[in-house]
C-alpha cells in the first residue's frame, strides 16, 4: 500500500523537475521543441504513475474520458490556422478553469471531512475555475468576432459589480465555514457571473492582457485545486503557468504604458478625444516607384502590424525580403509587443511564412539603431510606431513605448487609407517629410514591387 | 500534507516560475502560452483518483468531465505547441 504512494510521489518530483527544465529550454528558439517535449513527457509520467492509485477501482470511465479527450485536444491543434491562436489559448484557458473547477466540486461532493481552512481553500478553486472559465469564454467569443470587440457598459454595471463581490463573499462564507454547505451552486453560479462582467467592458484591443491574465488564473486555479486535494505536482505546475500569465500580462501592460487596473476597468471611462491638430502634408508614393528607392537601399526595416496580418502580407513580404537580400540588402523585422493579438503572436506569423527567427528583433534592440536603416516599411502597423506617443503630450498614447520608424532615413507606410489606430489618435508619422504613403492593399502593393524586382 | 507546507511550495515554485520564464524571449511567447496550457491540464492526475474511485455517481460525473477537459488541454496544448515551434528556424 506505501509502496504505490512512494512510487507515485517520487515520480512527481521528477514530473516536477521536468516540468522546470522545459520551461528552461523554452529560453531559446533553438532548444524550445525539445523542451516542450520534456514538458509532455514529464505530463505522460505522471498520468502513467497517477493511474497506480489504489484508490482507483475501476478504469472503463477513465480510459473513455482520456481518450474523447485526446481526440478532441488533437483536432484543436490540428485544424487551427496560426492567426486563430489567440482563440485557441483562451478557448484552453477555460477548459483548464473548468476542469479545476470540476475537480474542486467532485472533491467538496466525495467527502465531507474538511477543516475550514481547507474549505475555503476550495472555495478559491471553485472562484478562481469560474472566472477563468466564463470570462475566458467571453473573451473568446470577443477575439473571434461572435460577440462586439467594443467594450460593452451598461448603466449601473459598477453597482451590480460590488454587490456580486459582496455576494460572492457572502456565499464563500456560508460554504467555507459550512453554516450552508448546499452554497456551493451559488458559489459557483456567482463565478461564472462575475469572469462574465470582468471581461464584457474591457475592449478588443486589450485582449492580449485578458488572455494573458486568464492564462495565469487558470494556473492558480489548479493551484488551489491542488491545495485542495494537497497534490504537490498540481501546485507546482499552476504555480510554473500562474507566473507565466502575470510575466505576460505585466509585459503587455507595459508595452501599452497602461496599468492592468486601467485595463481591465478602462471601459468605463468616457473616450477622451484629443484635438491635437497635425500639421503637414500626406505624400503619397506609387509601389512601382517605392521599389526605386528599395533597389537602392541597404538596410531596411519592416515593422508590422495585425493589419499585416489580415491581409495576409506575410507571405509576400517574405518574397521581397529575399529578393532584397539577394540585392544584397540587409532585411530586418521590428516587432512591437502588442503587434499581434497577443504575446508574441507576429513573431508566429512570420516564422510560419519562412522568416528566420534571428531577423525577428525586439523594440528594444531596434530602436537604438533605427537612424542607420535606410528604409523602414511599415505594414499594417500604426499606434505602434505613433512618434506622438514620444513627443506629444496630451496625446492618448503619450508615453507608450514605440518602434522609433520615423527616424529611419525613409518611411514607407503601406495602407489601405488615412483611418486612425486602435487607439483612435491621428499618426504624425503619416505627415513626416521622410514618409510616403503607399495606400491600397498591402499585399498588392508587396507583388507590384516583387514585380518590379523581377523585371 | 498540512497546508503550511503547501504553502512553502507554491511560494517557491512561483519564485522559479518566474526566474524561468522572465528569460524567455518575446519571440516564444505565444508557444509559452499554449504551454501553459497544456501544463496547467495537470488537473487530471488530481481527477483521476476521483473518476475511477468509489465515491458514487456523482463524484464519478464530475471528476469523468474534469479528466476529458484537463486531457483537452493537455494534448492540445502540447500537440500546437510543438506545431508552433517546428516553425521557427534560422537560415
Amino acid at each position: 500500500m506505501l509502496d504505490s504512494t512512494l512510487v507515485i510521489n517520487a515520480t512527481y518530483v521528477v514530473s516536477a523537475m521536468l516540468f522546470i527544465l522545459g520551461l528552461k529550454l523554452l529560453g531559446h528558439p533553438s532548444s524550445a521543441r525539445k523542451g516542450n517535449l520534456l514538458s509532455a513527457i514529464a505530463m505522460l509520467l505522471a498520468i502513467v504513475v497517477t493511474l497506480l492509485d489504489n484508490s482507483i477501482i475501476s478504469f472503463e470511465w477513465i480510459v473513455m474520458a482520456i481518450s474523447a479527450g485526446s481526440v478532441v485536444g488533437l483536432l484543436l491543434a490540428r485544424l487551427v490556422v496560426m492567426t486563430k491562436m489567440p482563440e485557441l489559448v483562451s478557448l484552453l484557458n477555460g477548459v483548464g478553469g473548468l476542469a479545476s473547477l470540476l475537480l474542486a466540486w467532485s472533491t467538496i461532493a466525495e467527502s465531507s471531512d474538511f477543516t475550514v481552512v481547507e474549505r475555503n481553500v476550495i472555495f478559491f478553486a471553485l472562484l478562481i475555475g469560474g472566472i477563468t472559465f466564463s470570462g475566458s469564454i467571453i473573451a473568446w467569443a470577443k477575439l473571434s468576432e461572435r460577440i462586439v470587440g467594443r467594450p460593452i457598459v451598461f448603466a449601473g454595471q459598477a453597482l451590480v459589480n460590488i454587490a456580486l463581490v459582496v455576494g460572492i463573499a457572502v456565499t464563500g462564507y456560508f460554504f467555507a465555514s459550512q453554516v450552508e454547505p448546499s452554497f456551493i451552486y451559488l458559489v459557483i453560479g456567482l463565478a461564472l457571473l462575475m469572469g462574465i462582467m470582468v471581461v464584457l467592458p474591457i475592449g478588443g484591443a486589450d485582449m492580449p492582457v485578458v488572455i494573458s491574465l486568464l492564462n495565469s488564473y487558470s494556473g492558480l486555479a489548479a493551484c488551489a485545486a491542488g491545495i485542495a486535494i494537497g497534490n504537490n505536482l498540481l501546485i507546482v505546475a499552476g504555480a510554473l503557468v500562474g507566473a507565466s500569465g502575470i510575466i505576460l500580462t505585466n509585459i503587455m501592460c507595459k508595452a501599452m504604458n497602461r496599468s492592468l487596473v486601467n485595463v481591465l476597468f478602462s471601459g468605463f471611462q468616457t473616450v477622451t478625444k484629443s484635438n491635437i491638430k497635425i500639421e503637414g502634408e500626406v505624400s503619397p508614393l506609387s509601389a512601382e516607384d517605392a521599389f526605386y528607392v528599395l533597389e537602392a537601399a541597404q538596410s531596411i526595416m519592416v515593422v508590422p502590424g495585425y493589419g499585416m496580418a489580415v491581409a495576409q502580407a506575410q507571405h509576400a513580404m517574405k518574397e521581397l525580403q529575399d529578393l532584397l537580400e539577394t540585392n544584397g540588402a540587409e532585411v530586418v523585422y521590428a516587432i512591437h509587443p502588442v503587434a499581434g493579438r497577443m504575446p508574441g503572436h507576429m513573431n508566429v506569423l512570420l516564422a510560419e511564412a519562412d522568416v528566420s527567427y534571428d531577423l525577428l528583433l525586439e523594440m528594444d534592440e531596434v530602436n537604438p539603431r533605427v537612424e542607420s536603416f535606410d528604409v523602414a516599411i511599415v505594414i499594417g502597423a500604426n499606434d505602434v510606431v505613433n512618434p506622438a506617443a514620444r513627443d506629444m503630450k496630451g496625446s492618448p498614447i503619450y508615453g507608450m513605448p514605440v518602434i522609433n520608424a520615423d527616424l529611419a532615413k525613409n518611411v514607407f507606410v503601406l495602407k489601405r487609407g488615412m483611418s486612425s489606430g486602435f487607439a483612435g489618435v491621428d499618426n504624425p508619422l503619416f505627415f513626416k517629410e521622410n514618409t510616403r504613403m503607399i495606400f491600397g492593399d498591402a499585399k498588392e502593393s508587396l507583388n507590384t514591387m516583387i514585380r518590379q524586382f523581377s523585371d | 500534507m498540512d497546508t503550511i507546507s503547501l504553502l512553502f511550495i507554491l511560494m517557491l515554485s512561483i519564485f522559479v516560475g518566474f526566474e524561468l520564464i522572465r528569460k524567455i524571449p518575446a519571440t516564444l511567447h505565444t508557444p509559452l502560452m499554449s504551454g501553459a496550457n497544456a501544463i496547467s491540464g495537470i488537473t487530471v492526475i488530481g481527477a483521476l483518483a476521483l473518476a475511477g474511485g468509489k465515491g458514487g455517481d456523482y463524484v464519478t460525473a464530475l471528476a469523468v468531465v474534469s479528466v476529458f477537459l484537463a486531457t483537452i488541454n493537455v494534448v492540445g496544448g502540447y500537440v500546437v505547441t510543438d506545431r508552433m515551434l517546428a516553425l521557427f528556424k534560422k537560415k
